[in-house]
This record gives structure tokens, sequence and C-alpha cells, in this order.
């Protein structure tokens, strides 16, 4: 099309370019706060706000795909962009939940930590430009630039601390992970022009591949987006990068980034490959629900925060992949309407994630700034000092818990609802795999609740485990601004998800031909029929808040309220100490103990004439001695062979060049 | 929707928040017969509360305003599933509200109040109350969801309504080795999550094998009077789903009248009167388990009840 009659290209590239002149702005006086800090960053949020609603404004009904190409790039191959439903919908989830970030950021950063004010603003912007422009690429090219760009710019935002050593690795890893991830990228592409060497999606959706090459490019894919996105067993960067970048930082990468990478998932399988025979789906699934329990299971014997909410968005992230899978496979036997539902679950949930992980991430922000503590051993009792931090938290605390009536339940009941259709796959063995799948989401998502009580609990309740933390101060009001617009995305779509399904339907639309039922009211939803399932999220609300408000009224009507103050009563144990509460050790315990092949375990217990008794417990990911271990002694062991081959003395590779040469002649002539 | 849908409605939930005290009493009464120890009068739990309600609450000096709220909504949430679960009749405005899959959510939110307001004073027996009462909770909510699924493969519907109307209407209780397999996966996660034993002892007094009762430890007065009568409604709500899912005769349908409403009311408290004393013998004749021990028995229950889903499909292929 035309540049001059796209409507909402022009302006998403307006806008775009606005997040990079921001970002550039911050290095004109990049150590004052009141220009970084209190003017970028509010702008910064204005221009996500326009970018959400322009997204939002390509889900409407009748949009059509809008197509154009830039006067930039390599001379035979200039930047297509691209604005269809799946990446309005994701242009959506990143600017709604990048404004919030942005508002809370712009109270976070201040000077004196690691990198200055101003180039954190410009790797900031840079990172959501770049991961817009993903969203927006429409060849090879400019996707593979952008995807580049967005790994760079996050792995200098993750190592903001670079002079702290644990950073520093932490942020290598990230670095090889995310490139070894773009290489199955670059590769994937490479198959998928099929012959043709052109390098636009437009091209790739046309090619007709061999079923065995399309195999190959959709495990590509999978390996290079489920590298970024975090999937078992390729998630071992994740647990490691989100504790060391600030928390902003850890917001965009587990919140929006991951996304970003289902956003790549969806488009290559669904919209480049056109589905797939029906093991894609079935290994999608089987790697998206063992990734789920693993991250579930992981999270609940963390004793690090932001560690413990990294697993959790390993978890979620496996939640999503499950619904992609189902919806594969259910595409491959053609059951449209199925396919349909698994995606919105997926579609939504990636949605609700990036809402109420980011505002957690954010959250232990706004602890870490108040108590300088990380690790769950020296918190507790924040409540009391942190009121606005502890209310907004313990919403995005029950919507991760996916409880009624929040968001995140809405997912997972769409979730489960998919997993309930499937027995009308006309395959066996699939059917018979499918209930065990279903058993996998209830019992993660029954975790998820343990691990978010215990990540609440500790934190937020019970007595401060240091004396410091009678000190700790709320959080400012530009971060309770940030807070509570990320709080209120949660309760919003909890108590009106028909609104969000209207979104996602335009998408289901475009990728599989066709669309859920529409529920009959914006806080209602009857994703098939009415008669099978329904949920109204706004009506639970009211219900529950009728019958509190009742019991409430009655009990002081008939009764009183009278309250008398006293110390805690304890079953009469006059000593009560922070020190006797559970720990987030004793609190994970049951887990370590249930599902203990899932770990290495290294005690070291104290002996009986010990001076001063030392208990400790170090839990490991199997992965790590299991396979990436091995697989780093081997790649050490190679080079060496290889290194054999350098003398360090002129001669030899004088003589290895001659060599050369002659085996070349031999093949030349 | 019409008047009286409504009042249905409404009576249904008041019904059963006012009936869950009497169930309660009535399974205390028969596990004192078995027992063979002098029983408490029928009505004891009302005056419980009633003792209870006129108290003045004491208040630990630094609890917080979600300490003190959480009696109110764990009250909340139960009378709420009371509302959707259809016990007298299907003809239920508020069951399209919230289908079966919404309930098991309902009683998690519960559930997940009751041990942030447990962890809130900071003591010992409160956390690890807490930590107990997740624990059994994570391995019961999972199989409680898949003993509804089997019921929902059988009928193609997650609402109960929908589900009792077909038993009634057309299908019939067909006696199918699905519903054998989840129906004694029921019963094990009923006796897990309304604290009987095998799993805990509502009457103990010992705290350290307390997981119910250890999270209410720091409750006195009104609150504890709200949150001993939600746990009385909870079990009143597991009985009524599984009146619905496995012996769902004499609930009225949308087309019977009013005077079929009245007969509803009766079967239900005939049920109600077998189920408790059924709950009596089995606390009576079983020992309670080691903690440890929980997992396994929880285990058993999930494995049965996805074994209840697998025998049903591969019957049906």
């Amino acid at each position: 099309m035309n540049p001059f009659f796209a409507t909402h290209v022009p302006v998403l590239l307006g806008l775009v370019f606005a997040w990079l002149v921001l970002g550039l702005a911050g290095l004109v006086r990049s150590h004052r706060i009141t220009w970084v800090a209190y003017t970028l960053f509010p702008l910064g949020a204005l221009v996500a706000m326009g970018i959400a609603a322009v997204g939002f404004s390509a889900l409407a009904d009748g949009f059509v795909a809008e197509q154009v190409i830039l006067p930039l790039g390599l001379p035979d191959l200039p930047f297509h962009i691209r604005l269809d439903a799946l990446s309005g919908f994701f242009l959506l989830l990143l600017g709604s939940v990048s404004a919030g970030i942005s508002v809370f950021a712009a109270g976070y950063f201040r000077a004196g930590e690691g990198a200055s004010p101003g180039l954190l603003c410009l790797q900031y912007h840079t990172f959501l430009a770049s991961m817009a422009m993903v969203i927006l690429a429409d060849d090879a090219y400019l996707f593979m630039v952008a995807w580049e760009t967005m790994a760079l710019s996050s792995y200098f935002l993750v190592t903001t601390q670079h002079r702290i050593p644990e950073i520093q690795r932490a942020g290598f890893l990230y670095l090889l992970m995310a490139h070894v991830g773009a290489l199955a990228l670059l590769l994937c592409f490479g198959v998928l022009q099929g012959g043709s060497w052109l390098m636009t999606f437009d091209a790739m959706r046309g090619a007709t591949l061999s079923p065995v090459w399309a195999g190959v490019a959709f495990g590509l894919a999978l390996f290079g987006f489920g590298a970024k996105a975090g999937l078992v067993p390729l998630h071992v960067w994740l647990p490691e990068a989100h504790p060391a970048a600030p928390s902003p930082v850890s917001a965009m990468m587990s919140g929006l980034m991951l996304k970003v990478a289902i956003y790549g998932l969806l488009r290559v399988s669904f919209d480049l490959l056109h589905g797939g025979p029906w093991w894609w789906g079935m290994l999608t699934l089987v790697l998206g629900l063992g990734t789920a329990l693993f991250g579930a299971v992981f999270a609940a014997v963390q004793t690090d925060m932001k560690r413990l909410l990294a697993y959790s968005s390993i978890e979620n992230i496996g939640l999503i992949a499950a619904a992609i899978g189902l919806a594969l496979l259910s595409y491959a036997f053609d059951m449209r309407l199925l396919a349909a539902l698994a995606l919105t679950a997926a579609l939504l949930h990636a949605l609700n994630h990036a809402l109420f992980k980011s505002l957690l991430f954010l959250a232990t922000g706004s602890v870490l700034h108040a108590t300088h503590e990380r690790s769950l051993g020296k918190l507790g009792g924040l409540i009391r000092r942190m009121p606005w931090v502890a209310t907004l938290a313990l919403i995005g605390t029950l919507a991760l818990a996916g409880l009624p009536p929040l968001n995140g339940f809405v997912s997972e009941w769409l979730l489960l609802q998919a997993f309930l259709s499937t027995p009308s796959i006309p395959h066996a063995f699939v059917n018979m795999i499918v209930p065990v799948g279903a058993a996998v989401v209830a019992l993660t998502a029954a975790l998820a609740g343990y691990v978010m009580v215990k990540f609440y609990g500790v934190i937020f309740l019970g007595q401060p485990r240091e004396p410091s933390l009678m000190q700790a101060h709320d959080a400012g009001w530009l971060e309770r601004v940030g807070l509570g617009w990320l709080a209120l995305g949660c309760i919003l779509i909890g108590v009106f998800p028909q609104v969000a399904l209207n979104a996602i339907a335009a998408v289901t639309r475009v990728l599989v031909g066709t669309v859920i039922q529409r529920g009959p009211a914006p806080w209602w939803i009857a994703p098939v029929a009415r008669e099978q399932a329904s949920y109204s999220g706004l009506w639970l609300l009211l219900g529950m808040a009728g019958t509190i408000a009742v019991m409430f009224v009655l009990v002081r009507r008939m009764y009183h309220g009278r309250v008398r103050r006293t110390p805690p009563w304890n079953c009469g144990y006059p000593a009560l100490t922070p020190r006797m509460q559970d720990t987030a050790e004793g609190f994970g315990q049951p887990i370590r103990h249930m599902f203990g092949p899932f770990f290495r375990i290294a005690r070291e217990l104290p002996a009986p004439d010990d001076r001063a008794p030392r208990y400790r417990i170090q839990i490991d990911d199997r992965c790590w001695h299991g396979l990436y271990l091995p697989l780093a002694r081997a790649v050490g062991w190679l080079a060496d062979a290889v290194s054999v081959l350098q003398r360090g003395r002129l001669a030899v590779y004088l003589m290895y060049s001659f060599l050369t040469l002659l085996v070349l002649l031999v093949f030349v002539l | 929707m019409n008047a009286l849908a409504l009042l249905s409605q409404l009576g249904g939930a008041v019904l059963a928040v006012a009936l869950a005290p009497v169930l309660a009493g009535w399974v205390a009464q028969c596990r004192a017969w078995l027992q063979n120890r002098s029983a408490p009068p029928l009505l004891q739990p009302y005056r419980s509360l009633r003792k209870l309600f006129r108290k003045d609450a004491a208040l630990a000096t630094y609890a917080s305003p979600l300490f003190r709220a959480t009696p109110y909504v764990v009250f909340g949430t139960m009378a709420m599933a009371a509302a959707i679960i259809p016990s007298v009749t299907t003809d239920l405005p508020m069951a399209r509200v919230a289908d079966a899959i919404a309930l098991v959510g309902l009683f998690a939110t519960a559930r997940v109040f009751m041990a942030l307001a447990a962890m809130d004073i900071g003591t010992v027996f409160g956390s690890m109350g807490a930590r107990r009462e997740m624990m059994i909770g994570f391995l019961a909510e999972p199989a409680l969801l898949m003993v509804l699924f089997n019921a929902f493969l059988m009928f193609g519907s997650t609402a109960l309504p929908t589900v009792v109307e077909d038993i009634l209407n057309t299908k019939g209780l067909m006696l199918q080795p699905s519903l054998a397999f989840a129906g004694v996966a029921f019963v094990m996660v009923l006796l897990a999550e309304n604290a009987r034993i095998p799993i805990d002892n509502p009457a103990t007094h010992l705290e350290v094998t307390m997981i119910h009762e250890a999270m209410l430890l720091e409750y006195s007065a009104r609150h504890l009077a709200l949150m001993e009568w939600a746990s009385w409604l909870k079990l009143f709500n597991y009985a009524c789903i599984g009146f619905a899912l496995f012996v769902p005769w004499g609930i009225a349908l949308h087309a019977n009248g009013p005077l079929a409403l009245l007969f509803a009311v009766a079967w239900l408290a005939a049920k109600l009167v077998v189920a408790g004393a059924v709950l009596a013998v089995i606390e009576t004749v079983s020992a309670k388990l080691r903690i440890f021990r929980a997992p396994e028995f929880l285990s058993m229950a999930f494995l049965l009840a996805v074994l209840g889903l697998l025998v049903h499909l591969l019957l049906q292929s």
C-alpha cells in the first residue's frame, strides 16, 4: 500500500521515533533528575499510551492490514512495515503496560545507582522502541535488526550496576542465550524463504515448503523464541538476569520482552507457516506444560523475591505455550473454534501476565528502595510501613494466584475450558494425553496460589525480621501511580473480561479464521455456549461485596464493633520474636519434600559439637548439571582440540596457507 | 429471570447460611454417639455463634486491616459459593455468573485470604498453619477440578445446574466406572478440604497437629464466629456439590412450580442427615494421618480422578 493511504502506520512510526528522541534527549543533561526522570519518563508514558491507542484501533472490526515500505535499509531490501490485528494486540499490550512502568520508573531511577539516569533513559527507550519495531516488522531483515537491538539494549539495562561480578555473569549468560536464540531465528528465516531468496514476510507466507522443511522451520522458531521466552530447558538465563536488573527493567523484560517472543512464535507458526501437523502442537503443549510445572515448583522454594518472580514468569510462559500448543493441535485437526478458544486463552494470559507480573516486579523495586533487601529472609511486616505498596501488590498477588474476580482467573478459566473441549479431537492418542494436560494446568494453577501466599506473606505480613525495616518508607506518588495503573488493569480485565475478548477476537479471526462466541454483556463471557459455561466477573464481585456489606452491617447493628488491642495470644507462649516466624525456606519445605527429584539439593548440617552451628541448604536446577555444564565442557574440549593448530609460529601459519592453497588447487583442477 | 427464580436464589443462599451450623452440629452429635460420649445438642453451634458475637474482639496490637477484613471476605466467598450451587433448585440466576471452575476459584480465594491473615500476626502457629493449609490446598484443588471434569466430560458443561438437569431430565445417572472413581476422589477431597480426620481434626486442642485451627488461633469474638461459620458453610457447600454431581434426585427443576421447592428442601434435609452420619462414621473409623502422609492421600485422590477421566475416554472410544 502507498504510505500516503496508510493512516495508522505513520502515526505509529512517529510515536516510535518519539521514543528514540526522548531517549537521546536524556543524554543532554544526563544527571539532572528533574529533566530525565520528571520530564522524559512521563513523556515516554504518554507516547506509550498513544501506541496502545493505535494498537487498539487496529483491532476494530473492518480494519484492513496496512503495509508500508520505508526508504530505509539495504539497497535491495527496504524495511517493510505491516500492522495487522496480531501486531495491533501486542502493541496494545506493549503500550498500556509500559505506560505504567514508565510512570513508576520516573519515580524510581535516581542518580548514583550504576549508570547515569540519562544513559538509562536512552537504553530504556531504545528497548521500548526496538520491541515495537519487532512487532511491526514485515521482513526478516528488519525483524532481526530490531530483535538484536532489543537484546543489546536490554543487556545494557541488565548490567546497569556492572561493577558487581554476579551481575556481570548474569548479563553474559543472558547475552549468550539471546544470541544462541537469534542464530536459530536467522536459520529459521533462511528456511522459511523457501528458495525464493526474498526476505519479506509476504514471500514467506506464499512460499510452499515440504513438510520436512516446514517442520525444521517450526523447530528452529520454537527454539529461538523459546530461548527468549524461557521455555525449559532454555530458561536458565531468566532467574539470573531478572534479579540482576533494576526493577523497572525486570518488569519490562518479564512483562513485555517475553511477550514479544510469544508474538514471534505466533507470527511464524500461524501466520507464516499457516499451522502444521499435529505433532507441532503436541510438542509445544508438552514443553509448555513441563515449563509451567517446573517454574511453579522452583518458584515455591526460592528465597530471593525477584528470583521467585522470575521462576513464576517461567511458569506463566509455560501456560501460554501450552495454550498455543493446544491451539496448534486443534488447528491441525481443522477444529477452528477450539483453536480460537485456546488462542484466546493464550493471548489473554499474555496480557494478564504482562500486567500483574510488571506490577509485582515494580512492587519489589519499591521494597528494595525502602529496605535495601532482596532476600525474603530479611523482610516482613511491610504492610504496616508501606500500606500503599502492600495494597497494590496484594491485587497483583491475588491476580497472579489466579483468583476470581481478577484477571488471572479469567485466562486460566478459558484455558481449562479449552482443555475440556478437547475430547472432540478425532485422534485417540491425543485424546488420552490432553486430560493429563488439564491435570497439570490445574496443579500448576494451585501451586501458583502457594507461591503467591509465600511471596506476599513473607514480605508484607508478619513481623519485621530485621530492626532496620521499622524505618522503611512508602513509595513516592509517581511510583504509586504506576503501580495503581497496572493494578487497575488487573481489576478491569477481571471484571469486564468480554472487552478484552472482543479485542482478541480480531486476532483469532486473522490467525485461525474464526472467533469464539461473544458474551452477552461486557462483564459476561460465554465462549462456547451459555448453557455450557459462562462467567461474569462483575456479578461475582458485586455478589461478594454485597454479602460482605450485608454481613458487616448485620454484625454491627445486631451486636457491636468493639475491639480490644492486646498482645498476640500465640497459645500462651510468653516470648514471641520475629525469628520464630516461618522463613522463606520453611515455607518452601513441603514442596522440597514432595518434589525432591526436581531439585539438586546440597545440605550443610551442623555437627553436634559445633560452636556456631550452621544449617545451610542450596537448591540447584538440574538443567545446569545435566545439560549446560557438560555442554560447556564439550565446547571447552573442542576449543582445546582446535587450539593444537595454534602454534604461535609464523612458519607454521604460512604452512597452513600453503596447504590450503594446495587443497583448493586440487579441487579446482 | 422471574420473581420466583430470584426468590429461590436468595432463599437458597439464606437457607445454606442458616442450615450450615445445623449440619456441623449434626456431624458432631453423630460422632459423639459413635464414640460413646454424651452428645452436644444439635443447636450448639448457634449458641457458640451467639456467644462469640457478643464478646469484645481481642486483636493483636499490630494486626493489619487485612487481618480484620479476612473473616468478612471468607464468609462472603462462601455465601457466594452457596448461591451458585444448585442445592434446592436449578433455577438460579446467579449460577450463570460462575460455573464450577469459578466455584473452585472461590474456594481458593477464601483459602488464600485465610492463609494470608494467619501470617499477618507473625506467630509461630499461624504461619505454620498457613503453610500446611496451602500444602493441603494445592493438592486438593486440582483433585477437585479433576472430579468436576469427570462430570463435565459426561455432560458437556461446566455449569452445575445444566449437569443436574441433564441427569434428571434425560440421561439418568448412568452407572459408569468413571463416576465411581470420581466419587471416591470427591469424598477424599471433601475430608481434606474441610479439615476432617484423617487429614485434620476439627476438635483438636494440640497445636502442633493443627492445620485449620492453627490459622484461627489469633481470632476471637465476632471474627472467630465468622470464620467458624464460614468453615461450616464450606462443609455444607461441599456436601451440596456432591449431591448435585452424584445424587441429584429431589432438586427442583426450572419447570417445576413452587410446591416442588418445598419437596426439594425436604429432600435436601434428608440427604444432609445421611451425609452427616456417613461423614461421622468415616471420621470415627479412620485415624489421623501424619502431616507428611497427607500428600500421599491427596495425590491418590488426584490420580483416582485422572484415572476416571481416562477410563471415561477409553470406554467412549
